[in-house]
């Protein structure tokens, strides 16, 4: 249908890059779950380290701050054996006028092979990954709104740990939905993998226009919202948004949304509760609920350590395509 | 000098007439002689055989931007006169937002006299409404008006100050200038880059929402309403700002709409892929939104299809699709996408082809846009049928930002005459 399916596998349908979740088969998403099951081993041993990525450079392309995404990235680079280069460009090249393009051309001539790109513009993995020497692979660490693809497979592989399904599986996600590029990729993983119903729950002004569209149901009230849920998975609401434009005040927010163990009564009984972090304590999660027995908060962090180890082993496994396209 | 011109066996379509029939056009000092039979003592210096061929008025374009001054490393004057002249285009108004803005006599007057020694095409510079463009003071419009400038506009830069819009539209209006919006509201805008709907929501991009155009439009007719000025808007994107404009027009107000060829053909979906050659602003809309702006020009709603060409250089598109700049060159592609409303039977030909000639010249109140006698010889002759691949062996812009690049469109221009003289002859095919 569009660019984007074709950019991201080669043609044999195996992954060149990860650049969304969005269009992948349920096959695909199921071999990089299957496939982090397999490393979760390494990461337990004395020794650390597969060599499946030796004399590889992975290069962490940072064009937004980011300190877990960028740290599971790397440790996961490190554990496949390859060299990491981690590099911030938000205070560097682009403040001095380079072009995105230039930036890449300039990192690629350095024999890199796999980059790992955040960016505050929607699209911009995808630019890259139409404009880099075939051989390397591109993942998508984050970018604007649009997409968080290895968020999004660590949050339904932890699910798939806890409840071993997707089917029948009802799934909220709560906070502010319209700035959330976790959302967007969470949604579209668990449709491809067939969740029962994924809510979305927020005020109006944290909420895509068209949410319905996502193929999500809409609560703009948390109580109804959680009502017999098997997960929730809380948003992190962002400072700048707290006071004024879009909520009046953290206050108001956490009562209304915040997620308390009173709320969670309605969920079902086996509910867990996931984040996909830094949380804000007393403001989208009280502490008791975010430390409580039901949490996986701090899983998901392992498991983004093995999800990024399967995403980065498989892309560069792919067959190199054809032509630079410029 | 005054060549005596033979257009012979074309079938002639001038909307500003109605008249659609195989007739001989004679020109004679720059101007229509005759129609049909030739007037006595008319021997042709030259005779152009137009049997197969569509002959029109030279289209009159009210939006396009040629770049110069102040931006060249994108277009010329130069460049874009042969792309326009090329495309059947022989009138073409600029808006003032250039390096230097046309807020002064002196810049009206230089685009002007660079486009008459080019001698490819009529420019129209539109004049700035506020000085500088910046919304706080007025432009010196009855000297922009003395200098050439039929209408004033703030182009992409929205008057936010109500009062300063409402004393704006009073001063041009007492000086009889049409004054040009391109209806948006900048806070509903909200840096946004695609049409707030389902495409924008799934893609992560920030949205602009139909209240950005409609809330602009709204704001625009009330102050009509109050001030008396004629205002034309330039580029409607929605079926709900042209439905505000066609309730304005039916209670008599002194209001014209036009939009760009593109806008009734692309909708939000074609940004898929984060294609940036598709990045545009207003940005496109739904499907119900093109087909009711298709539907808006043939009841004369929308009077006018602009190309709003604005060609860029390669590295304008070359970015993350929100840091892209939007726009389109256009110039090229207004005559073919305008058949292709007529192939796809949104409408018939005297419709598309009245809203490129006859209906844009009297929205701007210019002596262009018909082949009646008497008038400038200004005409569009065109194969309706040919067939031709956008490359770098057809294109004439400077800019290459077409969504359409690399595609086969119908429809092509065999000769531009201006005042009587041919401007453009294609000798290939």
């Amino acid at each position: 249908m569009s660019l984007t399916d074709n950019l991201q596998v080669d043609a044999k349908g195996r992954l060149r890059h990860f650049l969304t979740v969005e269009g992948l088969p349920r096959e695909q998403l199921v071999s990089i779950m299957d496939t982090a099951d397999s490393f979760a081993s390494v990461s337990e041993q004395a020794v650390k380290k597969v060599p499946i990525l030796r004399g590889k450079t992975v290069v962490n392309l940072f064009f937004e701050t980011s300190t877990r995404t960028r740290t599971t990235f790397e440790l996961a680079a490190k554990r496949l054996s390859a060299d990491v280069l981690n590099l911030n460009i938000a205070t560097s090249a682009t403040t001095k006028g380079e072009s995105l393009l230039d930036t890449i051309r300039n990192i690629e001539a350095m024999q890199v092979d796999m980059f790992v790109v955040r960016h505050a513009d929607s699209g911009a993995p995808h630019f890259i990954a139409r404009h880099v020497a075939p051989h390397i692979s591109v993942i998508n660490a984050g970018d604007g709104r649009h997409a968080h693809p290895t968020q999004a497979m660590l949050d339904v592989y932890t699910i798939r740990k806890h409840k071993g399904r997707f089917e029948g599986l009802v799934v909220a996600i709560v906070g502010d939905i319209l700035h959330s590029r976790v959302a967007r990729s969470e949604i579209q993983a668990l449709r491809i993998l067939g969740a029962g119903e994924i809510r979305v729950v927020g005020p109006r002004t944290l909420l895509p226009p068209d949410a319905e569209s996502l193929g999500v149901k809409v609560f703009v009230d948390l109580e109804q919202g959680l009502k017999d849920v098997d997960v929730v998975i809380m948003l992190r609401l962002q400072r700048e948004r707290m006071n004024g434009a879009f909520i009046p005040s953290e206050h108001e927010y956490f009562a209304k949304f915040g997620l308390t163990e009173e709320r969670l009564k309605v969920a079902k009984p086996d509910a867990i509760i996931m984040h996909p972090g830094p949380i804000n304590r007393g403001i989208e999660i009280e502490s008791k609920v975010a430390d409580g027995p039901r949490s996986v908060i701090l899983q998901q962090v392992t498991a983004g350590i093995s999800i990024r180890m399967a995403v980065m082993s498989m892309v560069m496994s792919h067959e190199t395509g054809g032509q630079r396209d410029v | 000098m005054s060549e005596q011109l033979l257009i012979k066996g074309g079938r002639l379509v001038d909307p500003a007439s109605g008249t659609d029939a195989v007739l001989d056009v004679a020109i004679r000092e720059g101007k229509i002689a005759a129609l049909g039979a030739h007037p006595d003592g008319f021997v042709p210096d030259r005779v152009i055989d137009a049997q197969g061929l569509v002959v029109a008025p030279g289209f009159v374009d009210l939006a396009a931007r040629f770049r110069e001054p102040g931006f060249e490393h994108k277009a010329t004057i130069q460049s874009e006169s042969l792309a326009a002249s090329a495309a059947g285009i022989t009138t073409v108004c600029i808006p003032p937002d250039g390096v230097p803005i046309t807020d002064t006599p002196a810049v009206a007057q230089l685009i002007q006299e660079i486009g008459h020694e080019i001698g490819k095409v009529r420019l129209c510079p539109i004049g700035a409404l506020t000085r500088g463009l910046k919304g706080k003071d007025l432009s010196e419009m009855r000297s922009l008006k003395d200098a050439g400038c039929r209408s004033v506009s703030n182009a992409y830069s929205p008057v936010q100050s109500s009062l300063i819009l409402r004393r704006s539209m009073e001063y041009a209006a007492s000086h009889d200038l049409l004054v040009v919006f391109r209806p948006e509201d900048e806070d509903l805008a909200d840096g946004g880059c695609a049409h707030e709907g389902i495409v924008a929501t799934r893609m992560g991009l920030r949205g602009i929402p139909y209240a950005a155009e409609t809330v602009a439009v709204a704001k625009v007719l009330a102050l009509i309403e109050q001030t008396g000025a004629r205002v034309h808007f330039s580029l409607i994107s929605s079926a709900r700002a042209m439905r505000s404009i066609a309730r304005a027009q039916e209670k008599g107000f002194q209001v014209t709409a036009d939009t760009a060829a593109h806008y009734l053909h692309l909708t939000e979906s074609d940004i898929e892929g984060f294609d940036a050659q598709c990045h545009v602003s207003p940005p496109f809309r739904t499907l119900e939104d093109r087909d009711a702006m298709r539907q808006g020009v043939v009841d004369g709603v929308i009077s006018a299809i602009c190309s709003d060409h604005q060609p860029h250089e390669a590295d304008a598109k070359l970015d993350a699709f929100p840091s892209t700049e939007p726009g389109i060159s256009a110039l090229e592609t207004l005559l073919p996408l305008s058949l292709q409303l007529v192939n796809e039977g949104a409408m018939d030909l005297m419709t598309a082809l009245r809203a490129l000639t006859v209906s844009p010249a009297r929205v701007m109140g210019l002596d262009a846009g018909t082949l009646s006698i008497g008038a400038p010889a200004d005409v569009a002759i065109f194969d309706p049928l040919a067939s031709w691949a956008l490359g770098p062996d057809t294109w004439r812009s400077q800019g290459r930002n077409t969504p359409y690049w690399g595609q086969t469109l119908q429809g092509r221009i065999r000769y531009t005459l201006l005042g009587g003289q041919c401007v453009f002859e294609r000798r290939e095919n």
